[in-house]
């Protein structure tokens, strides 16, 4: 870890001036990533912005009825929000699924966002990567890749993007809000996360020195057919190798609207809208649900220790359709997975 | 009759626990001492070569630099072999941190930076500019099997396995037969505390070194050897120890680079290794077995044949007993073993927890379930038929042997005659539900410890050998065993430990601390009770004028005649009418030390039985270990509460083994590619259950007077098997190549 300048910001305006006026400056919330990232001298900033000032922790509902997360809300008290509880559930269940208590108590909203690949050759400096030192090669292919990716991969990097808490905002259609030097805009959720393609270093659409300062979320939230299921090699505290975020709207057993997204498996939040356009007008079936997982896994590509992924992918997909779909019956593996918050 | 200080066999509260609940237990790294230099491990990236430059003109000119030590500049030091060799160093030559310019394996520490803080070493560390010439590595042993070679006895502890009868005969008389290859991978000890040594120095060569270890006295003899100084000058303490399980009962390379950095430095210094570094040392070695067994008609074995071959490095022979189980567990004339060595480009593998038995018994474990059923017989009724109630391998009987009871009691708290032998025949709604079993043996050891008993005129009994705490209870147990000897409320007596200044003990390793320093304990006391019985004879009380020992007993904080409990007098009263401030007595060894010539009369095991529950997701493929009964027959058992949880921590970790743990390598590299704690995966609390542990009645007047067997390791054998066998029993699928991930299963 280098030495580096701290300013508390107080302001939104000042913060971002703060960071125009540093060659290497970070934005820091929660810092439960930033922090391991400068341990391990992956990430060197010179200067940090400390956000926690800023005010921008507070959940409010908007006039359309969608609710308002500001970017500097914690993890913890955004899933235990009673109207997250009540009308995102599936929200809920992602951040619940992802880290642990005492992370989750740090770790900010709009961080969550922010947080980097937990590739093995990102964080080890001995090794390659074109993510942390473009040019320099990507390691993961051809190597020990059990936790890449498998969908939108390029041959520069297989690298994934670990959140939980993403993978259902994706599904929800959130609206992410920044703050820059050029003044405020939205980005669409589906749009803030990148592929790797030429450039893996860049994660986001993020402009310099651009401020996430909070997520809306509109009306919808599907609260009555939902289902995160995340499989990963432990129970609790591992990242995910599959996660799946379902969201139906049913008129019986028959699908009016359909939302559908992946984490663990693509360098940002893989949602698929033309499987969720494959439900819509269906049976809420396994069959429907297994061609729709078939569509999605279609592209995929393995790269040998996670060629497993596109199979488990598939299963999972088709369970948590199915979750979604049975609220009333708690399938076993779920049942394991959520008796231990 | 009860007496309130009886301690022995009851569960009781862990002496030293108020001490870890509120912080104030200190640990390597947390010593204070005044005007302390911090240094920081440079670690190599690549697996093998040579460093061709070091830049540390950069680093040495950041302000509060003290130093940066490199093979360049260490000081000429202790030129043989030997004076590097620990008490449990295996055969070849020890590694030498800093020692010249070569690179023997990936993370070896080539730079000590050393400066004013942690934070401006760590910083330093990370601009220090080292040039490579890299050379082509080895590292994988399935490429490597060929040149596998028979190691010496190199190793304190290793026996060569021996094989008996004709297992060719014994494979043809069979009428059900099974041959497989099994496989795990490595794994890294990884306690929570990381290795640390914090050096004061005292002025003129002289040190006080607060290691981690799980041996003080093996930190001194090492650093004396290579350093050149007097026990006097090396005083080693490590009163507390956060984990070992085997990776502290070797110096680690802190403890060098912190002497030596203090030495040259003449200044007090701390060494702290980073998560990553705990990757850079000893770990479980990777091994690849192969079993072949046939049995009769009547589902006898008539042969069994063990293979293994193990990773080592290019300098040392690490050996372990990894097959030698397999000729003692069962009844079989005909036992073929075989255990070879094949050399890597990696850092000499280290004892972990249950070393060579967790490898061997994954194996045998599994081996035994494959047998069963293609002999068409329940796993258990199986290893009932094949008991062996005489060691074969060592030609003796067995001191005792409670593994029936483990069997008996273990099958009926699980519930076992249930089960249906079908794989997938048994559900719980739409989950797949598997019953498997293992089961192990461990050698019950004990080693020469010196203990010294002292009671002070408060009448406060102290008691102390320089054994270590690596969290297994060893505090609490002396101190029971103590109180116990000299009929003292436990709140009267303190055990000390962990320094080099106390009288000599063992390595806190092989199950035998409880064993070896237990009884020295009840020596010790029984020494210090002849010489308070003498001081009572020196007082004007006729009813002690001429009884001996035997005729006495203590009990309530007081001696007292055996014929008549009113004849007594209060411990304290004896002290303080001595005139001295303390009676002192210390047990000898020298008799201990001359029966470890004397060859064994018995064959001396402790034993378990594990009963397993996995619940499957017959579409996700997630297992989930539900229920777990391991039956334990380990002699007395000094203190049920500690003891049961070593065996439910031992548990936890076959979970582990089965399930998820393994230190994976990119060949490419070299290098351990999940270093760190996020990424080496070991168990949460969510996914344990229900673990129940039985301790089986087991009465022992042969194996040591206390008649202990010791708990360290025999709880984790047959565990990661049983999950396995569990997990065939669900689903159907056998699966050989541990950890069973869910890629192995899909």
């Amino acid at each position: 870890m280098n030495s580096f300048t701290f300013t508390q910001a107080t302001a939104v305006a000042g913060a971002v001036q703060d960071k125009a006026a540093h060659d290497d400056a970070a934005y820091i919330g929660g810092g439960t990533n930033l922090i391991d990232l400068m341990k391990e001298n992956v990430a060197r900033p010179t200067h940090l912005i400390g956000l926690k000032k800023l005010g921008l922790d507070t959940i409010e509902t908007l006039p359309d009825g969608g609710l308002r997360l500001g970017a500097l809300a914690t993890n913890a008290d955004t899933a235990w929000h009673p109207e997250v509880e009540k009308r995102y559930p599936l929200l809920n269940q992602a951040i619940l699924a992802g880290a642990s208590p005492q992370l989750r108590n740090m770790a900010t909203d709009g961080g969550n966002l922010m947080q980097r690949t937990r590739c093995y050759y990102f964080y080890d400096l001995a090794t390659p990567c074109n993510k942390r030192e473009p040019g320099s090669g990507c390691s993961a292919i051809g190597g020990y890749n059990r936790v890449c990716g498998i969908l939108g991969t390029s041959d520069q990097c297989i690298a994934t993007h670990p959140s939980d808490m993403c993978v259902a905002l994706a599904a929800l259609d959130t609206t992410v809000r920044v703050s820059g030097p050029n003044g405020e805009r939205t980005i669409k959720f589906e749009d803030f996360h990148r592929l790797p393609g030429d450039h893996p270093e860049r994660d986001n659409t993020l402009e310099p020195g651009e401020l996430i300062t909070g997520l809306d979320l509109p009306a919808k939230g599907f609260e009555k057919n939902f289902s995160y299921l995340k499989l990963r090699d432990r129970t609790s505290y591992a990242f995910a190798l599959v996660s799946v975020a379902a969201a139906l709207e049913l008129e019986g057993t028959l699908i009016k609207d359909a939302r559908l997204a992946l984490g663990g498996v693509a360098h940002k939040p893989w949602r698929d809208k033309e499987a969720e356009a494959m439900l819509v007008g269906q049976r809420a079936t396994a069959d429907t649900f297994r061609r729709v997982a078939a569509k999605v896994l279609e592209n995929a590509k393995g790269y040998g220790a996670n060629t497993f992924k596109i199979e488990l992918a598939k299963r999972a997909i088709v369970r948590a359709l199915k979750q979604a779909t049975e609220m009333n019956q708690v399938l076993d593996t779920n049942a394991f997975q959520n008796s231990n918050p | 009759m009860s007496h309130t200080t009886d301690y022995i066999g009851k569960p009781t509260n862990r002496v030293d626990g108020p001490a870890k609940v509120a912080g104030t237990a200190k640990y390597a790294a947390e010593f204070s001492v005044p005007n302390l230099l911090y240094g920081y491990v440079v670690s190599s990236p690549i697996a093998k070569g040579k460093i061709t430059k070091i830049d540390s003109a950069p680093v040495l000119a950041l302000p509060g630099v003290q130093q940066v030590f490199s093979h360049e500049n260490v000081p000429s030091l202790a030129f043989l072999d030997r004076s590097y060799k620990d008490d449990v160093a295996p055969g070849g030559s020890p590694f030498r941190p800093l020692h010249d310019a070569e690179i023997k394996y990936s993370m070896q520490p080539v730079a000590l930076v050393v400066a004013d803080t942690f934070e401006l070493a760590r910083y330093a560390a990370s601009i220090l500019h080292i040039e490579y010439e890299e050379a082509a590595h080895e590292t994988e042993l399935v490429k490597h099997i060929d040149e596998a070679f028979e190691p010496g006895r190199g190793k304190t502890g290793y026996k060569p396995p021996k094989s008996r009868g004709n297992f060719g005969k014994g494979w043809k008389q069979g009428v059900a037969h099974m041959e497989a290859n099994y496989s795990h991978h490595a794994q890294h000890h990884n306690p929570m505390e990381m290795f640390a040594t914090t050096v004061e120095w005292l002025g003129d060569k002289k040190l006080t070194v607060y290691d981690k270890t799980q041996g003080v006295f093996n930190s001194q003899q090492y650093i004396s050897k290579i350093f050149g100084l007097s026990k006097d000058e090396a005083r080693v303490i490590s009163k507390y120890t956060g984990g070992g399980f085997g990776s502290g009962l070797r110096p680690q390379y802190q403890l060098f680079l912190a002497v030596m950095a203090s030495l040259q430095l003449e200044r007090s210094v701390r060494v702290s290794l980073t998560r990553e570094q705990m990757f850079s040392f000893g770990h479980r070695p990777e091994t690849l077995q192969h079993v072949a067994m046939a049995t009769a008609e009547d589902g006898s074995l008539t042969g069994i044949n063990h293979f293994a071959v193990a990773e080592t490095s290019q300098f040392e022979d690490f050996t372990e007993n990894v097959v030698g189980w397999t000729g003692t567990l069962y009844d079989c004339k005909n036992v073929e073993l075989g255990y070879r060595l094949s050399k890597l480009d990696v850092f000499s593998p280290l004892d972990m927890r249950a070393p060579g038995a967790a490898s061997g018994s994954i194996a045998l474990e599994i081996a035994m379930d494959e047998m069963a059923y293609a002999a068409g017989l329940d796993p258990l009724e199986f290893r009932i038929r094949n008991y062996s109630d005489f060691d074969q391998a060592q030609n003796l009987p067995y001191s005792s042997k409670a593994l029936r009871k483990c069997y008996a009691e273990g099958a009926a708290k699980f519930g076992w005659e249930k089960r249906t032998a079908e794989p997938g025949s048994m559900r719980d709604g739409k989950m797949l539900v598997g019953w498997g079993m293992g089961g192990g043996i461990w050698d019950a050891s004990k080693m020469p410890a010196v203990v010294k008993a002292s009671l002070d005129a408060d009448g406060h009994l102290t008691v102390s050998s320089g054994t270590n705490e690596i969290g297994t209870g060893t505090y609490t147990i002396m101190t029971q065993i103590a109180a116990e000897s000299m009929g003292l409320p436990i709140e009267a007596v303190t055990f000390v430990l962990g320094d080099t200044t106390l009288p000599e003990s063992p390595l806190q390793g092989g199950s035998w601390t409880a064993a070896s320093v237990g009884n020295s304990v009840v020596e010790a006391c029984t020494k210090l009770g002849e010489a308070l019985l003498k001081q009572a004879q020196k007082m004007d009380n006729p009813a002690f004028k001429d009884t001996k020992i035997d005729d006495v007993q203590f009990a309530n904080g007081q001696l007292r005649l055996r014929s008549d409990e009113t004849q007594a007098v209060v411990l304290r009263d004896l002290v303080q009418a001595s005139g001295e401030p303390k009676i002192e007595a210390e047990n000898s060894t020298v008799l201990a030390k001359l029966e470890m010539l004397k060859p064994p009369k018995y064959s001396m095991h402790a034993h378990n039985a594990v009963f397993v529950e996995v619940k499957v997701d017959p579409d996700l493929m997630t297992v989930h270990v539900t229920r777990v009964v391991n039956a334990v027959a380990a002699g007395r058992i000094i203190n049920p509460k500690t003891a049961r949880s070593q065996v439910l921590g031992s548990v936890v970790w076959g979970i582990s083994s089965a399930l998820m743990e393994e230190s994976v390598m990119d060949h490419r590299f070299g290098r351990y590619m999940n270093h760190n704690y996020a990424e080496y995966h070991v168990p949460v609390n969510a996914d344990i259950h229900d673990i129940d542990v039985i301790f089986v009645s087991e009465e022992d007047d042969k194996v040591n007077p206390l008649g202990i067997k010791g708990l360290g390791e025999v709880g984790l054998l047959g565990v990661a098997a049983a999950v396995t066998n569990a997990i065939y029993h669900a689903t159907g699928k056998r699966v050989r190549d541990l950890p069973v991930t869910i890629d192995k299963l899909l």
